[in-house]
């Protein structure tokens, strides 16, 4: 539908870090116990074009959701830079923040966690509306809750029950209509259907997709689900232990995953129809996700990737253009291999 | 095993459902014992607000011809005095029922202070955490070092006697237990996903704190506080038994202890029937308490 | 792969009814269930949270508890009639014969105790042909341990048994349950959502370890989940359960080929998939019913495109098809045509 290229992006991230130091207890510290670091999101560039749906794609502890997080300032970056629309967000002083907060809008993964137990459906979602000053009168202010409430597939006497009286589905509707009550441009949807039965997830993916045409809205959709994010998203980035190790148009990198990581996560998602399209060689990788407090040194994918040689253990590879707006991070891109091609995979160590 | 227990359950939530602080006193309703002693506590604060309309005589009028009268069932006993009279013949159970005032009065001045800073002291270490955390709980962890009762000893030695001198220095150092409780409760709260979204919003941090996070942390505020409400009673009656509480002649049980001390062989009933009353009040406020705890706190249920 | 049709199934249960009390009323979270566990074969039973498929596997376990209890039903293990078994005996068949693990593995194994004092504990309980004297007992018993461990793929097993459970990551520690499920050399692997909580480059490598060991041990495996392509890819057959019933069982790739419940073709359909980019998927509208005095209809009944006024009576399984059962009257016509 729409592209990042031609005029400029509505969010640009560019070198993003985010780092959590711990710092041990008095005791420790005396005893010569040094700081923790982990550096959650490590040097991350992207870019999301008006209208678009950019895929966030990782399993956990990838730093997927802390880099949304992040964007939008709701964890201060250590280093980098967030540009929206134009405006710096990481420069922003609290108050010009707390205005950027209407437009840039946050889906949680938690139905449950994500709603104030003690408040009504009405006052969670009617309290953009009023920290924005965005309602006249408190007739307005109901109007525009209830009208949120309808659009998002739920009844207008839900506004007066409590989140507990809701089913996990209807509850992550409560969610959306607070997210998009002040009519924000950005959405980051952090896991939104990842708590949910599978027949409510597709409920719930459908509905975003038609507010999100009807209402003009960009979504960071983050998720561990490929299925979704193929179903749903215009451009893919895939994250392993803090980087994206391969962005690109979903239909090139879905099609010809090229980083070794992706190829193994596309084949390691059970299929309903085992022949489908994207399903090739099956690769089985081994060993566990590296602890973020101790990455590998280079390339943080080589203790687990089939491919690894000597220079992916001792130096980070660059990321490299594949494609029209397709690249990844691997050194051994040029010789084109693949572990989805039973010719390229290597025998099981 | 909890997986099979739960899932029907929670399909099985009535839609019909109220809030959760209704479902709360319900389950509070249920347990007996809890509700006996609730009863009772609410009886000794009517008699409290009522003691002129109860108490049959003055609790300072002094007749010197009933000095130590004893009880109405015994020997030279009389039912215009029902719990005989102390050493300057005034009537015990008069001022058992004005002294039910100082207990209850001192004993919720002293708990609404407490819980007052130690909300909001707690609130500001948990949330804001860095150096109003470390100063906050700093202070507290050198409160919790000094004795109770020698800490307000020495501070009422310091201020002199005095109703709001005997509520502050109960209180410099009560507010200590609410305010760990809320920062504790706090700290888990500030990481649930409704206060990031609220923040997320766009809402100020006085905001978080006291409409997203207080209404959620209130339940264990509460349920601490009646318990502590039993201790204070409890030290105000010991100050006042070494003098150091509401002066005389205005009844306090405490002092009205320390008054039969000389007479206790002979004349039991004057230090005896104040002690059970605050036996029996702060009995009450426990376990009436631990119900209350029972059915706000998920933790303790089952 | 193939139904050996003449030998008899290793686990049948028949007529199932579990039911909880609640202060609503009487929740029939299993109601009419029948399951046929055939020798060597993984059965998939795939339902959303509130079908029952947990439930039905914890009463086959003799796990159900008050306020739950079983109301009917006959659980056939082997020729044994398990709810006919004094709570002595229930306890060897289940983590004997009978194991289970569970969806959440940190929870489930006790954080006090070491690795291997937790497969120790259960090689002990089920394993009559140890040897006699103490030491030798002992090593017999550290080296299945061992043995077990290697097993289910952690490596360095020996020096592993010595650490304790939140030392290892979830992945290790759904293998760790495996293993314990797997020291007694039970004949019925019964796996909740054993992936679940599991990162999809995790969750491949347990499943090809089930797949692997069944084959390699020769049992059963009932492998509950809510994922359909976890099925597709590693059971012969499907049951699919849905508020408290069983509405369609069948071979699996048939299953999936070809639904005749609308509530199978339903959750097929409701599947996201980077083909089906730019169609609307069909997700099922509305909500599972409260299992809280149920009409005698059919359960799917508010949520299906397909009922008309004679779906408002009991609906019976059918035969549809050689080894091939739905819980629909007009599964012939207009499903999956």
């Amino acid at each position: 539908m729409s592209t990042a290229d031609g005029d400029a992006p509505l969010l640009s991230v560019e070198g993003l870090s985010k780092t959590y130091v711990s710092r041990p207890g008095f005791v420790a510290r005396m005893a010569g116990t040094p700081d923790t670091r982990v550096q959650a999101v490590s040097d991350v560039s992207l870019q999301i074009g008006r209208g678009e749906i950019l895929g966030l794609i990782g399993e956990s502890g990838c730093g997927k959701s802390t880099l949304g997080r992040t964007i939008l300032r709701l964890h201060e970056p250590t280093t980098g830079r967030v540009t929206f629309d134009g405006t710096d967000v990481t420069a922003l002083d609290p108050a010009a923040m707390k205005a950027m907060r209407r437009r840039m809008q946050i889906i949680f993964q938690d139905p449950y966690a994500s709603l104030n137990p003690r408040r009504t459906v009405g006052d969670i979602i009617g309290l953009p509306l009023r920290l924005h000053r965005l309602a006249t009168s408190e007739a307005e202010l109901r109007d525009r809750v209830t009208e949120i409430v309808e659009r998002v597939g739920l009844k207008a006497r839900a506004v007066d029950l409590y989140p507990h009286q809701f089913s996990g589905g209807q509850r992550q509707r409560i969610g959306i209509a607070r997210a998009l009550v002040s009519h924000p441009e950005f959405i980051v949807c952090d896991e939104p259907v990842s708590a949910l039965d599978v027949s409510i997830q597709a409920q719930i993916v459908q509905l975003l997709l038609d507010l999100k045409r009807d209402m003009g809205l960009t979504y960071l959709f983050i998720s561990h689900d490929i299925s979704v994010i193929g179903y749903m998203a215009d451009r893919v980035a895939v994250m392993y232990l803090g980087e994206i190790v391969e962005q690109g148009p979903v239909e090139r990198v879905l099609s010809d995953p090229r980083h070794p990581y992706t190829q193994s996560l596309m084949s390691a998602v059970p299929e309903v129809h085992p022949q489908g399209p994207h399903k090739r060689g099956r690769v089985r990788l081994t060993g566990d996700l590296p602890s973020p407090l101790n990455p590998p040194s280079g390339c943080k994918f080589h203790t687990r990737c089939p491919l690894a040689i000597d220079a992916c253990r001792k130096v980070t590879p660059a990321t490299e253009g594949v494609g029209p707006g397709h690249s990844a991070a691997c050194h051994r891109l040029s010789e084109r291999l693949s572990l989805l091609d039973p010719d390229d995979a290597p025998a099981a160590p | 095993m909890s997986t099979a227990a739960q899932s029907p359950t929670e399909a099985a939530t009535p839609a019909a459902a109220t809030s959760i602080f209704r479902r709360n006193m319900r389950d509070f309703a249920d347990n007996r014992l809890a509700l006996v002693s609730a009863v009772v506590v609410v009886l000794f604060v009517l008699m409290a607000l009522a003691a002129p309309l109860v108490a049959p005589h003055d609790p300072n009028a002094t007749d010197l011809f009933r000095r130590l009268q004893p009880p109405a069932w015994m020997e030279g006993g009389s039912w215009s005095y029902p719990l005989g009279a102390d050493a300057l013949g005034r009537d015990i159970l008069s001022r058992i029922i004005y002294g039910t005032r100082i207990s209850i009065f001192i004993g919720a001045a002293v708990i609404l202070v407490a819980t007052t800073i130690g909300i909001l002291a707690g609130l500001a270490a948990g949330y804001l955490r860095g150096w109003t955390d470390v100063a906050i709980s700093r202070l507290v962890d050198i409160l919790l070092g000094f004795p109770y009762l020698i800490f307000a000893i020495g501070l009422m030695a310091m201020m002199g006697p005095g109703l709001v001198n005997i509520i502050l220095a109960l209180a410099y150092k009560e507010w200590v237990i609410p305010c760990r409780v809320v920062r504790g409760e706090t700290l888990v709260t500030r990481e649930l996903e409704y206060v990031e979204a609220a923040r997320a919003l766009g809402a100020s941090r006085g905001h978080i704190m006291l409409r997203e996070i207080l209404p959620n942390i209130l339940s264990p505020v509460i349920v601490v506080s009646t318990i502590r409400m039993a201790h204070v009673i409890i030290l105000e009656a010991s100050l006042s038994f070494l003098g150091l509480g509401v002066q005389p002649p205005t009844a306090s049980w405490g002092a009205m202890v320390a008054d039969g001390r000389a007479f206790i062989l002979e004349s039991w009933w004057v230090s005896t029937f104040p002690g059970v009353a605050i036996l029996l009040l702060v009995l009450a406020i426990n376990v009436a308490s631990q119900g209350l705890r029972d059915a706000f706190d998920p933790r303790f249920s089952e | 792969m193939t139904d050996t049709a003449a030998s008899q199934p290793l686990l049948s249960v028949s007529g199932l009814r579990t039911v909880f009390e609640t202060r609503a009323g009487s929740v029939f979270a299993v109601d009419g269930v029948d399951v046929n566990v055939r020798r060597g074969e993984c059965l998939g039973v795939v339902g959303e949270s509130g079908s029952g498929k947990s439930v039905t596997f914890s009463s086959v376990m003799g796990l159900i508890k008050p306020p739950g209890r079983i109301a009917a039903g006959e659980i056939i293990f082997d020729g044994r009639d398990l709810r006919a078994l004094s709570p002595a005996e229930m306890r060897m068949v289940r983590g004997g014969e009978i194991a289970m693990t569970l969806q959440d593995a940190l929870t489930a194994l006790n954080p006090a105790l070491t690795v291997g004092a937790q497969i120790a504990e259960m090689i002990e309980a089920h394993d009559p042909g140890l040897p006699r004297s103490e030491p030798a007992r002992r090593r017999a018993i550290r080296t299945r341990a061992v043995e077990m461990l290697g097993l289910v793929g952690i490596p360095s097993p020996d020096e592993r048994l010595r650490q304790y459970p939140h030392e290892f990551s979830g992945g290790m520690r759904q293998r760790i349950m495996i293993a314990i499920a797997l020291a007694s050399r039970p004949r019925l692997l019964i796996a909740d959502e054993p992936t679940t909580a599991l990162d999809v480059t995790i969750q491949a490598q347990v499943l090809e370890l089930i797949t692997e060991l069944r084959t390699e041990l020769g049992m059963s495996v009932v492998l509950i989940t809510h994922d359909l392509g976890v099925v597709a890819e590693h059971c012969d057959r499907v049951m699919v359960m849905y508020a408290g019933q069983v509405v369609e069982e069948g071979p699996t790739a048939e299953v999936i080929a070809d639904p005749r419940h609308p509530y199978t073709k339903g959750l097929l359909g409701s599947i996201p998939r980077i083909e089906l980019r730019g169609q609307k998927i069909q997700p099922i509208e509305g909500q599972v019913p409260e299992l809280i005095d149920l009409p005698p209809q059919c359960r799917f009944y508010s949520r299906c495109a397909l009922a008309g006024a004679d779906c408002l009576k009991p609906i019976e399984m059918r035969r549809v098809g050689p080894d091939r059962q739905a819980r629909c009257i007009r599964t012939r016509k207009e499903v999956g045509a």
